[in-house]
């Protein structure tokens, strides 16, 4: 079963709608309520990202009978150091994104605690392409 | 046979909570029934998307609808705005969709989370 969603840059309000889709599917399929509390962390958290962080870009989610894998791709600017962006704290969110709550460098730290598998690529003036999966 | 009540045990509904402490109720009514688990406190929300627990309340000053999409996820009891904040437009129909209650307070954050942490403990 695969999913695709498109993330606009900047639209705060679309966030979590993907995560919320998701979630739902989850919820049906009759997935362990352990494993869609992590995995919705995550999916919201990438979404965020693209809206805050982005010029936009796209999610695709796939439900096999073993586990869900999650593409999370947007089209710019890239991540300049990838090292810095997964530490707990660092943030390069604006100062309007950061009075609404977000921003507080937890966003990459809480996919890779919620996540079985986390990779993330990123090549500055392309894009950013991160890769999660949890099993069920 | 004796039955041992013991103060972990103490349940209680976000209805009883919005009248031992005078809460508005914004939006979400149909989820005045919600049971209590706990509370979390925090304006950072991806704080709040870590390491919030399902049941909980939620006590912040962030007003947008950013609020209801995490409650939402998290499965949250109720969210609290403090100091007289009030939710904005889409917050308030996302909470009514979602079957979450939005309640206000005139306190400040220390003084309701330390009367929450009380009651429910």
């Amino acid at each position: 079963m695969k999913l695709e969603f498109d993330i606009a840059s900047g639209d705060f309000s679309k966030a979590g709608r993907a995560s919320s889709r998701i979630k739902k599917m989850l919820k049906q399929l009759q997935v362990d309520p352990k494993v869609i509390k992590r995995i919705v962390v995550a999916i919201y958290e990438a979404e965020v990202n693209v809206v805050a962080h982005s010029v936009g870009g796209k999610m695709l989610a796939e439900i096999d009978g073993t586990g869900i894998t999650v593409i999370v791709q947007d089209n710019g600017p890239g991540i300049e150091d990838i090292e810095k962006a997964m530490q707990e704290g660092y943030s390069t969110a604006t100062k309007a994104v950061r009075n609404m709550g977000f921003g507080a460098g937890m966003g990459l730290p809480n996919i890779n605690r919620n996540t079985d598998e986390f990779t993330i690529e990123s090549e500055l003036g392309v894009g950013t392409v991160l890769t999660f999966r949890n099993n069920f | 046979m004796t039955l041992t009540v013991t103060e972990e045990e103490v349940e209680m509904k976000v209805s009883e909570l919005v009248e031992k402490f005078g809460l508005k109720v914004f939006s979400g009514e149909s989820g005045l029934e919600n049971e209590i688990s706990g509370g979390y406190v925090s304006d950072l929300l991806s704080d709040v998307m870590g390491n919030a627990q399902e049941g909980q309340v939620w006590i912040t000053l962030q007003t947008h609808q950013n609020v209801m999409a995490i409650a939402s996820l998290k499965e949250l009891a109720a969210v609290i705005l403090v100091k007289g904040f009030e939710p904005e437009e889409d917050t308030f129909e996302r909470s009514n969709e979602e079957g979450i209650p939005v309640l206000g307070t005139d306190k400040a954050t220390f003084e309701m989370a330390g009367n929450l942490f009380i009651t429910l403990t």
